[in-house]
C-alpha cells in the first residue's frame, strides 16, 4: 500500500527540469540573472540584424558623446557607436567563456569520476597531477602561450579551462567518491554493470547539480579573465571590439569622458553578477531557507500556550506531593508549530528507582516524548499541552533557563550514538572533568578524582588510560560507557536513555544493560528507556508503556504486558518478533502487521491502529479511551480488550500480500 | 576445514551434488602493502558451502568480517587468498564481464533501504537495469518489473515512482524485487532486515521465506542478530574477528552452542519474556565472558582467548582448528 503519494512524473527529464527550474526561479536574484543572460545572448546572436551601426562606423560629429537619440549609449573616441560595439563583442566574449566552462568543468568532472571509479592508486596519480597543475602560475602560462601562438582567444580560454579543471576536480572528487560508495552502485556492480556504465548512470546524474553551479561560476570567471587579458592588450586584434579592449580604451578617457566607462563596465559587471546569481540560486540546498524554523507568529503562539500551561501547572502544584525523583507525565501533547501533533495525550509515572520502557516502532513518538522531558525537542517542535511534573514542577511550562538548571543535574540523557555525546576535539578526561566542575562546582583535582571513580563505576577497568584518550580511539561500547559516566557527572535522579544499546553488539548491549541495572540499584536513580526491542524491555524495565502513532496504547508492569498483552498492537509486535520464539518452536512464517505506522497528519479520529488490526470492527471508528485493563494498574486503549482477553486470540500469520489484506479491513470498517 | 554439509543434512533432497556456493580458505585484507600486513586479516581462512535451496546464516558482531565475506562473494572486495566457487565456476577474481556472464544467478539485498536504490532513477529504471544488461527490451523489462513489484506486495504503478516516495520497508521490498527479477539461484542478504522495524522486518522475512520456497532459492543470510538468522537459516556459521568459531545446523548452534563465544552471543540476545530473560541473564553472568578488550588478540592464538572464560596458555599460542563436536564444527580446544 502506498499512502497518498503525488502522481509520479512520467518522464525523468521533466522531473529534473522542473526541479532545477523551480529552484532557479524561486530566488529573485536567480530569476533576474536568467533574464539578463537570456537577453544578452539573444541580443548578441541577433546583433547583425538590429544593430544601428556597424562596429567600424565612425561618426566624427559625435566623438566621446554621452547617450543621444542617435547613439543610445554614446560613442567612443573615434565616434563609434558603443551599443553596437558592446553587442557585437558579446557573442565572442560569451562563446569563448563557454569554452573555458566546457573544458574546465568537463575535464574536472571526467577526472573526478575516473579517480573515484578506478581505485586508490589511480586516484593518487590523478590527485598528484592536479596538485601540480594547481601549483602552476596560471597567468604566466597564459602569457607564455600568447607569446608563442599570439592572441588566439579560443585556445587561450581552453588552456585556462585546463588550469581551472584541477580545482573543479577537487570539488567533484569527494562527491563522486561518496556516490561511488552508495549501495546502489554495489548493486549495479553485482549485476556486472561496467565501470563506465556505473559512472555514467549512477555517478554523473548525482553530480549534475554541482556541475551546473560550477559552470555558472566558471563562466563568470572566464569572462573576467578574458576582459582582463583584453585590457592589458591581449584581446582580439585591434579594430575588432572586445569588452576588455573597450574598457581599456575608456580608461584613457576617464577624466575627459567618464561616461565611456559606464556602458561596457555595467554590461560586463551585470553579466558576471548574473552568472554568479544563477550559480548561487542553483547551489542553494532545497530547504536552505530554514523553513523548519518556527515563524514569528508560531513563536508568539507558543509563548501564549506555555503561559497558559504555567497557569494550569500552579493549580496542579498545590495538590502534588513532591517526592524526591518522581516523574509524572499527564496528558502530554507534542506538536509541530502550525502543524500536526506528534504525540497526543501521553500519561505515565516513573517512581524513584524504577525503569520505565517506552516501546514502539519508529514514528510512534517515543523519542519525542523522551526529549520533551529534557526540553530538548528539535526546533519547531514543542510541548503543546499537558504537564511533565518532575517533583511537582511542571517542566512543560519551564523556561529555557529553568531547564538548564535541571538538565544534567536532575535529569540527564544518553543517546543512541554515544559518539554524539562526545566532542572529538577533546580527550575523554577533559570532557568528563569539565562537566563535573561545571555541575558540581568542584576544583580541578577533585574533579579528576571524581572522573576516575565515575569511569570505574561504569565498569571501565583502565580508567587512567581512558581519561587520556580521544573519543575516536575507543570502541562503541566503551564510548557508551563514557557517555553514561558523563551523564552521571551531575548526579541525576532521572536518566533518559534514548535507544542506548541499539547501535551496539548484543554482548556489549547485555553489559550496558547490566551496568544500568546496577546503577539504578546503587543510586536509586530512575530511568526512562526508549527502545524498539522488546527483549531489552523484558531485561531491564519494571514498567512499560507501548506507544503507537503518538499515543500510549497499553501500559503497566512489564511482566503483565509482555506475558499477557491486552492490546492487539502489543500482541502483534510480540508475534512479529523472531526473538519471541526459540529454535524449537520457530514458526514457518512470522505474524505480520499489514501496512505501516500512519503519518501524524493521517491519524484517524478513532483507534489509530484499526486500519492494521485484524480484530477491528465498527466500534473502533470512534475515539478510544485508555482504560484499566484489569491486571494490577495496567491500562489499555482498545474497545475489544476484554473480548480478546476472554477468547485468548492470537495474532495470525497472514500469507496474503499485505496491500490486499488492508483493503479488506478498510471495507469492513466502512 | 570444509564443512561437509551434505552428509548430515537429512532434510536436503539431493545428496552428493555440487554445492551452489563454496568458499574455501577465504582471506581478505584491507589496505595495501605493509599497512595490510600489519593489521589482522578482516577474513582469515573462512570456509563454508551452501547447497541448492539451502539458507546459510552468517552471524557475528561488528568487525567479525561477515559483511566482508558477502562483499568478496559479490566481487565488491578483492580477496587475498582462497577460492570462491559458484555453481562449479571459480569466481574469486571475476571481473564485470564475467559477472555479467553469470546471467544474474548471484544477486544481493543490502542493509540500507535508503541507499540501495538510486534516488534519481524511477523504481522501474532500477528494476530494469539488470534485465536490460542481459538484452531485454524496455517493454519486456517494464512488464517484468511490474509483475515482480506485485509479487513483493506493491502496486504495479510503483514503476513510475521514485524511491523517496516509499517507506523503508517498502524500499526493502523493492530491493528484494530487484535482486530476484532475473531469477537468481543465490541471493546474498547483507543485514537485509536490520534497519527495519519489527512489523516490517517480519513482512520482509516472510517474503524472503516465501520466495525461497517458491523458487528453490539459496540464501547467504548475513546478520548480527542470531534470532533473525535462526528464523530463516538451516545452517549457521558463527564468526569472530574474521574466523569461523562454530558452524552447524541452526537448531544445534542456537539451542546448544558449543563454542564459548557462541554461548555468549546466544545468552546475550534478549528474549521478550521477562521471567525467561532473567534466567538467561543469570546464565550469561555465570559464563564470565570478559568485556571486549581494546587490544587485539595475540596473533597465532584463538581470537576469542582474551575474552574467553576457558582460555589457557594453549589458547593464546595455538589457533584451534574446526573439529566436529556433536552436530557442529567448533574451533575451540575445550569445546
Amino acid at each position: 500500500m502506498i499512502p497518498s503519494v503525488a502522481p509520479a512524473p512520467l518522464q525523468r527529464k521533466n522531473a529534473l527540469a522542473r526541479f532545477s527550474a523551480h529552484r532557479l526561479f524561486a530566488s529573485p536574484a536567480g530569476l533576474a540573472g536568467v533574464i539578463w543572460l537570456a537577453a544578452i545572448v539573444a541580443a548578441s546572436l541577433t546583433a547583425p540584424w538590429w544593430l544601428p551601426f556597424k562596429t567600424e562606423d565612425q561618426d566624427f560629429t559625435a566623438v566621446l558623446s554621452g547617450p543621444t537619440a542617435a547613439h543610445w549609449l554614446g560613442t567612443d573616441e573615434l565616434g563609434r557607436d558603443l551599443l553596437s560595439r558592446i553587442f557585437a563583442a558579446a557573442a565572442g566574449t560569451l562563446g569563448t567563456s563557454l569554452i573555458t566552462v566546457i573544458v574546465g568543468v568537463g575535464l574536472g568532472t571526467v577526472l573526478a569520476m575516473l579517480a573515484a571509479a578506478a581505485g586508490e592508486r589511480a586516484e593518487a596519480v590523478i590527485s598528484r597531477v592536479t596538485e601540480i597543475m594547481m601549483s602552476l602560475p596560471g597567468t604566466v602560462i597564459i602569457l607564455a602561450v600568447i607569446g608563442a601562438v599570439g592572441t588566439n582567444i579560443p585556445l587561450i580560454m581552453a588552456i585556462l579551462g585546463v588550469l581551472i579543471s584541477a580545482g573543479i576536480y577537487r570539488v567533484m572528487l569527494g562527491q563522486a567518491k561518496s556516490l561511488q560508495s552508495q549501495l546502489y552502485v554495489d548493486a549495479a556492480k553485482v549485476d556486472g554493470v561496467s565501470t563506465l556504465g556505473i559512472s555514467l548512470r549512477h555517478v554523473l546524474p548525482g553530480l549534475t547539480n554541482t556541475i551546473v553551479v560550477q559552470s555558472a561560476l566558471i563562466f563568470a570567471v572566464g569572462m573576467l579573465i578574458q576582459a582582463g587579458l583584453a585590457f592589458i592588450g591581449f584581446g582580439p586584434p585591434i579594430p575588432q571590439p572586445s569588452w576588455g579592449g573597450m574598457i581599456q580604451g575608456a580608461s584613457q578617457h576617464v577624466y575627459d569622458a567618464p561616461w565611456l566607462m559606464v556602458p561596457t563596465g555595467a554590461v560586463l559587471a551585470l553579466t558576471v553578477l548574473a552568472a554568479n546569481a544563477i550559480g548561487n540560486a542553483l547551489g542553494k540546498a532545497p530547504n536552505a531557507s530554514a523553513s523548519h524554523l518556527p515563524s514569528a507568529a508560531a513563536r508568539r503562539q507558543r509563548v501564549k500556550a506555555v503561559s497558559a500551561l504555567a497557569v494550569a501547572a500552579t493549580a496542579a502544584d498545590s495538590d502534588a506531593a513532591p517526592a524526591n525523583g518522581h516523574l509524572s507525565v499527564r496528558g502530554l501533547s507534542v506538536g509541530v508549530d502550525g502543524g500536526p501533533r506528534l504525540v497526543t495525550d501521553v500519561s505515565f509515572d516513573v517512581e524513584q528507582g524504577t525503569v520505565l520502557g517506552l516501546v514502539g516502532e519508529s514514528g510512534c513518538g517515543k523519542t519525542m516524548t523522551a526529549l520533551s522531558l529534557l526540553g530538548l525537542l528539535p526546533s519547531g517542535v514543542a510541548a503543546a499541552g499537558g504537564q511533565i511534573l518532575w517533583n511537582g514542577k511542571n517542566l512543560a511550562a519551564a523556561t529555557d533557563r529553568e531547564m538548564e538548571a535541571i538538565r544534567g543535574r536532575e535529569i540527564a540523557l544518553i543517546s543512541q550514538e554515544p559518539m554524539r555525546a562526545l566532542d572529538p576535539m577533546f580527550t575523554v578526561g577533559y570532557q568528563l572533568t569539565s562537566a563535573i566542575r561545571r555541575l558540581r562546582k568542584t576544583g580541578k583535582a577533585d574533579a579528576r578524582k571524581e572522573a576516575l571513580s565515575l569511569l570505574e563505576k561504569v565498569g571501565i577497568v583502565d580508567a587512567e588510560r581512558i581519561l587520556k584518550t580521544y573519543p575516536h580511539q575507543i570502541s562503541g561500547g566503551m564510548a557508551q560507557r563514557v557517555a553514561i559516566a558523563l551523564a552521571l557527572s551531575g548526579r541525576p535522579r532521572l536518566l533518559v536513555a534514548d535507544e542506548p544499546t541499539t547501535a551496539l553488539d548484543v554482548t556489549v548491549q547485555a553489559e550496558i544493560l547490566s551496568l544500568l541495572r546496577s546503577l539504578v540499584k546503587d543510586t536509586g536513580m530512575s530511568v526512562v528507556m526508549v527502545t524498539h526491542d522488546l527483549g531489552v524491555v523484558a531485561d531491564i524495565c519494571d514498567n512499560v508503556a507501548v506507544m503507537y502513532a503518538g499515543q500510549v496504547v497499553e501500559s503497566g508492569r512489564t511482566a503483565n504486558i509482555l506475558d499477557s498483552p491486552r492490546h492487539p498492537y502489543t500482541l502483534a509486535l510480540l508475534a512479529a518478533d523472531p526473538h519471541a520464539n526459540s529454535a524449537a518452536d520457530m514458526p514457518d512464517r512470522l505474524a505480520t502487521i499489514s501496512g505501516q505506522v500512519p503519518q501524524p497528519k493521517d491519524w484517524p479520529a478513532g483507534c489509530r491502529f484499526a486500519a492494521r488490526c485484524q480484530f477491528a470492527g465498527s466500534a473502533c471508528a470512534t475515539p478510544v479511551p485508555l482504560l484499566a485493563s484489569g491486571s494490577e494498574d495496567g491500562l489499555v486503549r482498545c474497545v475489544k480488550a476484554d473480548e480478546l482477553a476472554v477468547e485468548g486470540l492470537e495474532w495470525l500469520a497472514t500469507e496474503v500480500p499485505t496491500h490486499r489484506v488492508l483493503k479488506i479491513v478498510e471495507k469492513d470498517l466502512a | 576445514m570444509i564443512i561437509e554439509t551434505a552428509e548430515r543434512q537429512d532434510t536436503a533432497a539431493v545428496a552428493p551434488e555440487q554445492p551452489m556456493l563454496e568458499v574455501k580458505d577465504l582471506v581478505v585484507r584491507y589496505g595495501r602493502g605493509r599497512k595490510a600486513a600489519a593489521v589482522p586479516a578482516a577474513v582469515d581462512g573462512v570456509s563454508f558451502s551452501i547447497l541448492r535451496g539451502e539458507t546459510v546464516g552468517l552471524v557475528g558482531e561488528s568487525g567479525s568480517g561477515k559483511s566482508t565475506i558477502g562483499k568478496a562473494i559479490l566481487g565488491l572486495q578483492k580477496s587475498a587468498g582462497g577460492t570462491i566457487t559458484f555453481q562449479g565456476k571459480d569466481i574469486t577474481r571475476a571481473g564485470a564481464a564475467e559477472r555479467r556472464a553469470l546471467g544474474g544467478e548471484l544477486r544481493a539485498v543490502f542493509q540500507d533501504p535508503n541507499s540501495s536504490l538510486n534516488p534519481r532513477q524511477t523504481i522501474g529504471a532500477s528494476l530494469a537495469e539488470p534485465l536490460r544488461l542481459r538484452g531485454a527490451t524496455a517493454l519486456e523489462a517494464r512488464d517484468k518489473a511490474e509483475a515482480m513489484l506485485e509479487r513483493v506486495g506493491l502496486p504495479r504503478e510503483a514503476v513510475d515512482r521514485y524511491p523517496s516516495q516509499f517507506s523503508g520497508g517498502q524500499r526493502q521490498r523493492i530491493a528484494v524485487a530487484r535482486a530476484l527479477i532475473c531469477d537468481p539461484q543465490l541471493v546474498v542478504c547483507d543485514e537485509a532486515v536490520s534497519a527495519l522495524d519489527l512489523s516490517t522486518q517480519a513482512q520482509v522475512l516472510n517474503l524472503l521465506a516465501d520466495l525461497r520456497d517458491e523458487r528453490g532459492l539459496s540464501y547467504l543470510f548475513i546478520a548480527h542478530d542470531i534470532s533473525v538468522v535462526q528464523f530463516l537459516a538451516q545452517r549457521v556459521v558463527v564468526l569472530y574477528r574474521g574466523q569461523v568459531m562454530e558452524s552447524g545446523p541452526a537448531a544445534a548452534v542456537t539451542e546448544a552452542p558449543k563454542h564459548p563465544f557462541t554461548q555468549a552471543l546466544v545468552a546475550a540476545s534478549p528474549v521478550p519474556r521477562p521471567a525467561e530473560q532473567a534466567q538467561r541473564r543469570a546464565v550469561r553472568e555465570a559464563l564470565g565472558v570478559r568485556t571486549a578488550a581494546a587490544v587485539a588478540a595475540t596473533p597465532g592464538g584463538c581470537p576469542f582467548s582474551q575474552r574467553c572464560p576457558l582460555a589457557t596458555e594453549l589458547c593464546a599460542s595455538e589457533r584451534p582448528a574446526l573439529r566436529r563436536v556433536g552436530a557442529s564444527d567448533v574451533a575451540c580446544h575445550y569445546a
